[in-house]
């Protein structure tokens, strides 16, 4: 039997020629994590900034709920984002339910406890070196946490990173939000499990082959921003 | 109108408590503008805590801390500290300053000319450019005096300014302490140096187990402390005794 090197030539041709099916779901799935991911962290980073800088009564229990929110369960988030925006759902007037947009807003409640958490902490430690100076030289509350943001950008740069790649590697929340619409909804990863139950092996591992890049890419980038503003910042 | 200088600052009866340990104990003692107050003690001896809490960076556990004219709550500080290990930000030089003058409410036409001076007084102008954090030590606390001294401030608290540093950087960074004071700025110094206490002190105060045991003209304390602490302070740091 010699099926799996025979699916792997066939997907890496898909790839070759630029299979139009296969650019299609790649397309998809890029425009959906990067919308996703740049919503969370428009959130994420000045919540995160603000949790580690600002003292407020419940601070700690926050703190406590968001590291506990990165564990979250993605097929969790799929369901309450499809019980929120179904027909009888509290948001089910949008008629957002299997489009791309309630695959982003899935995809955004997914990472930004990743996001938020990772700042947080980062900003911490950056907040107990610098706070003293800050303090000194009449900084507020925001003005330290926004200053703390920009300090740490290079570094926050790898976080949105991490958090693109679970965005795009998800399956069960965009299944379930999304229902894998041939053409619609249709992105990577439900592809690659739809691909692999019907037996339609090249194009499951076509796409793998190129998630995986992707994944791989990513974090070349992340890692060569962080060693270059190292060098040239200290 | 009343006299809106901050100094001189009081403090009444000042203690500072911290895990059941009493770094400070009821200090009372007024810093009066023009001399170089430098606060001199033993390590461990409550005198970087004393600075923070003129600074206004922790709050005493019991006592007060009165200026003369207080500050007013989110407006530009009128007064400023440089810590031992200079704080710089990732930016350049330049950057760095103009973020200072940005919390201190400069306008942004005025903060380019402003910063230039500044690196100019301490002699880092060829370094404008330059990502902060790459500076040397010398130069990064020269800087950090540049951004302290750049906002003209009444007080420039300084803790052990140049304790990280090599003989010739802190010569420098001296000199710099002693033209910010010579422009006009009154010098509190926190150090454990002797010989940086007299070339920058007019006065000491002497800090021994979270107590003002002893305060005095330079001249007079290093030629005749008045207690016995000061006297043996003296004795276990002058390393030709």
């Amino acid at each position: 039997m010699n099926t799996v090197p025979l699916a792997f030539a066939e997907a890496a041709s898909m790839i070759a020629r630029g299979d139009p099916r296969l650019l299609e779901i790649i397309w998809l799935s890029v425009r959906v994590s990067l919308t996703s991911v740049t919503v969370a962290a428009l959130l994420a980073l000045p919540a995160g900034a603000a949790l580690a800088v600002a003292r407020f009564p419940g601070r700690r229990a926050t703190i406590v709920v968001l590291n506990a929110l990165l564990g979250l369960p993605a097929v969790v988030v799929g369901l309450a984002v499809y019980l929120l925006l179904s027909r009888a759902g509290p948001l089910g007037a949008f008629g957002i339910l299997f489009t791309p947009a309630a695959m982003v807003v899935a995809q955004a409640i997914l990472v930004f406890p990743l996001l938020a958490a990772l700042t947080r902490q980062l900003v911490a430690d950056a907040w107990g070196v610098s706070r003293e100076q800050l303090l000194s030289l009449g900084a507020g509350t925001g003005a330290s946490a926004l200053a703390l943001l920009f300090d740490l950008r290079f570094t926050l740069v790898t976080v949105v990173l991490a958090g693109f790649g679970r965005a795009i590697a998800e399956v069960g929340a965009v299944m379930i939000v999304g229902g894998n619409i041939d053409g619609v909804t249709r992105v990577m990863t439900t592809a690659i499990a739809l691909e692999t139950s019907k037996g339609d092996l090249p194009l499951a591992l076509g796409l793998g082959i190129v998630l995986l890049a992707l994944v791989l890419a990513l974090n070349i980038v992340a890692h060569l921003v962080k060693e270059g503003a190292q060098r040239r910042h200290g | 109108m009343a006299d809106a200088r901050l100094l001189p600052l009081k403090l009444d009866d000042v203690s500072f408590v911290a895990g059941g340990r009493t770094i400070l104990d009821r200090i009372d003692l007024t810093l009066e503008p023009g001399v170089r107050s430098v606060i001199l003690g033993a390590n461990g001896a409550g005198k970087s805590v004393l600075l923070r809490i003129c600074h206004g960076l922790i709050a005493p556990t019991s006592g007060r801390v009165r200026w003369n004219t207080p500050e007013t709550p989110g407006a530009p500080r009128r007064q400023a500290m440089v810590f031992q290990r200079p704080v710089l930000f990732r930016r350049s030089v330049l950057g760095n300053l103009r973020f200072a003058l940005k919390l201190a409410n400069v306008p942004r036409h005025e903060r380019e000319a402003r910063a230039h001076v500044a690196l100019a007084r301490v002699g880092l102008e060829g370094l404008a450019e330059r990502p902060a954090r790459v500076l040397s030590g010398g130069e990064q606390q020269r800087l950090a005096l540049a951004r302290a001294w750049m906002l003209a401030p009444e007080v420039l608290f300084l803790d052990e300014p140049t304790a990280s540093l090599d003989p010739s950087a802190a010569r420098e960074v001296e000199s710099v302490i002693a033209a910010i004071h010579a422009a006009g700025t009154k010098i509190v110094l926190v150090t454990h140096n002797l010989g940086q206490a007299k070339r920058l002190g007019d006065e000491i105060l002497f800090i021994n187990d979270g107590r003002l045991a002893e305060r005095a003209p330079v001249d007079t304390f290093f030629r005749q402390p008045a207690t016995a602490e000061a006297a043996a302070f003296l004795n276990g740091e002058l390393p030709w005794h």
